[in-house]
């Protein structure tokens, strides 16, 4: 999941009772699945929540580019390169979509910036670890875009129109970047022995961040009771953990992989994995800004951003002069 | 062996050397461009450059995959991208330079697109069906990418003080490495005679003109035609070569015989 533990500000969810009519009329609206449109009234609340969880959304897709983009230089064949590259474009597309979505909600794409080159802004822990081999870019792939789909499917459904209709593009072309992830590592081992070390080793170090990336519990967060009783978070964190999990141990066994979990256990009576607990402490330190690459990835969008003042700064410039231009010849014509 | 097929395995050498020289320029112009996913300076930029250089790759497959058909040594587009050194290495050295600034990798881009442009438009009535059928292909993906780099060469060339500084100082540097896309040797001699492909020499005056054009809307300077560099296209690259392959090739010679 792309956003993690989005703050709503209520210390409570209210009930239809104590809302005042103009609230009241637009919980019930949503509680009808209907769809909350930009200029419609909204509770501050509901528009400050949508604003962090589609920002901190779009800059992981954004800050997401830089792992991968990591690999493609180096990628192994002209058509995995062409494939990775096809697959990076469309993460900054899903960034353009999202920031475009939370722009309807009164901020602008330069503040979000702004809010995520400050730190005050966060994206997905996940993007803060790093791609070591080619088969990280498959594991990627198939554990990271496989958990972000977990996420963002029942988000199709969400009660803001702007960002249900953003997930809905993004999510067709999420599945097919988990399918070359899957890809990817089918290949791989079925290659060298080498090449299947490589994949058990991604496996090793990307299967406990991606748990991760669902959040800690928050069966007890009032923040996520908010969110749900608004209709833009849909399943608890560990809903979505277990269902995530159930489905990819299967897709390690047929790749004849061991899930790096002593805990994991098939619960017959559940009908799903036992599994063991993430280590929450690493959570919270990549999360506070000390992952492997939280400064790295950081510096290399600041930078971008920086170096790239003059580029941007010419162009407004250009789009001025020839507006002005095209002024003095309507006035010179009259 | 008899004089005519001394003939036809000279034309077919001829044949091979030039698909090898537009896989390879396509394929080291995409890596450069490549270099930038995620660092652009402007969302739309990153996703524009990503096009650019997928465009590339995949003109790639199709330069190289034929180049290894016309060798008949059963070497495959991938084969001839990941495991020859940079001697064997066919492309101009314009495309190896470094990718500098965001002026500077537009400014290189312009320069070459806009003879991409030219070549891939003659060769769209090549004598060799399978030639003009990818420059037929090609021609669509780079008809864009020529309208994208001269229009921004425009605007910044024409934007603030820095931004028209970067350019022209970009447009210096490079300028000594444009005119080998125009030099022709013996291999570029055959397959002319053979209507496979223009006389490199016959694209100047146009590019010269598209170029001189651009550059006024833009306000830069063209720079006087000194000494030209040159050496890419018989394998006398710049140090930079060697680095690129390094990346390119890394997986395919760590891993030999690896399935990906």
């Amino acid at each position: 999941m792309y956003a993690q533990m989005v703050k709503t500000d209520g210390a409570r969810v209210r009930s239809l009772d104590e809302m005042d009519p103009v609230e009241r009329a637009f919980q019930e609206r949503i509680d009808a699945g209907q769809k909350i449109e930009p200029k419609e009234w909204m509770p501050e609340g509901y528009r400050k929540t949508l604003v962090r969880q589609i920002s901190q959304h779009a800059h992981s897709e954004i800050v997401g580019q830089l792992p991968e983009g990591n690999w493609i230089t180096r990628a192994p064949t002209l058509e995995r390169k062409a494939i990775l590259l096809a697959k990076v474009q469309d993460e900054a597309g899903h960034g353009l979509y999202l920031y475009c979505a939370a722009e309807t909600l009164g901020v602008s794409r330069d503040e979000m910036y702004e809010q995520l080159h400050s730190g005050k802004a966060k994206y997905s822990s996940i993007f803060n670890y790093p791609t070591l081999s080619w088969a990280d870019i498959g594991a990627v792939g198939w554990l990271v875009d496989g958990a972000a789909i977990m996420n963002q499917v029942p988000l199709q459904r969400c009660s803001y129109g702007p960002y249900a209709r953003a997930l809905v593009r993004i999510c067709k072309e999420e599945s097919f970047h988990q399918r070359q992830g899957f890809d990817i590592l089918m290949n791989m081992v079925k290659g060298t022995p080498a090449q299947k070390a490589l994949v058990q080793d991604a496996l090793n170090r990307w299967w406990w961040p991606s748990l991760m990336m669902f959040g800690p519990s928050d069966d007890a967060s009032v923040h996520s009771a908010q969110s749900m009783a608004w209709k833009i978070k849909q399943n608890s964190n560990d809903e979505l953990r277990q269902k995530f999990v159930d489905q990819t141990v299967p897709q390690a066994e047929y790749l004849g992989l061991t899930v790096p979990d002593p805990d994991l256990k098939w619960n017959e009576e559940k009908g799903g994995y036992d599994f063991g607990e993430p280590d929450w402490s690493e959570f919270f330190a990549v999360i506070a800004g000390n992952g492997p690459c939280n400064a790295e990835r950081l510096d290399a969008r600041k930078k971008a951003w920086n170096d790239g003042e003059w580029f941007r700064d010419g162009l407004v410039a250009h789009a001025e002069k020839a507006r002005s231009r095209r002024q003095a010849s309507r006035i010179a014509a009259e | 062996m008899g004089a005519a097929q001394q003939t036809s395995t000279a034309e077919n050498a001829a044949l091979f050397e030039f698909l090898l020289r537009m896989g390879d320029n396509a394929l080291i112009l995409g890596h450069r461009v490549s270099e930038w996913c995620g660092h652009a300076p402007a969302l739309e930029e990153d996703i524009a450059l990503s096009n650019t250089a997928l465009d590339l790759i995949g003109q790639t497959q199709l330069w190289l995959g034929l180049a290894g058909e016309v060798e008949g040594r059963g070497r495959s587009a991938d084969d001839l991208a990941y495991l020859r050194d940079g001697l064997d290495f066919r492309n101009v050295l314009l495309v190896e330079r470094p990718n500098g600034d965001f002026g500077k990798t537009l400014m290189r881009q312009f320069l070459f697109d806009a003879w991409h442009y030219l070549l891939l438009k003659a060769l769209k009535n090549s004598s060799d069906r399978r030639v003009a059928e990818i420059a037929e292909k090609a021609l669509k993906e780079v008809s864009y990418h020529l309208d994208r780099s001269r229009d921004l060469v425009i605007r910044l060339g024409d934007g603030t003080a820095e931004s028209h500084r970067r350019m022209q100082a970009a447009l210096d540097e490079l300028w000594p490495y444009t005119g080998e896309l125009f030099m022709g040797d013996a291999p570029d001699a055959s397959v002319a005679a053979d209507g496979v492909a223009p006389e490199p020499a016959s694209l100047k005056k146009p590019w010269d003109e598209l170029v001189a054009e651009t550059l006024e809307e833009a306000t830069l300077k063209t720079p006087a035609d000194g000494y030209m560099q040159k050496g890419g296209k018989r394998g006398v690259h710049t140090e930079h070569l060697g680095f690129i392959l390094s990346d390119l090739q890394f997986l395919q010679r760590a891993y030999p015989g690896g399935t990906w």
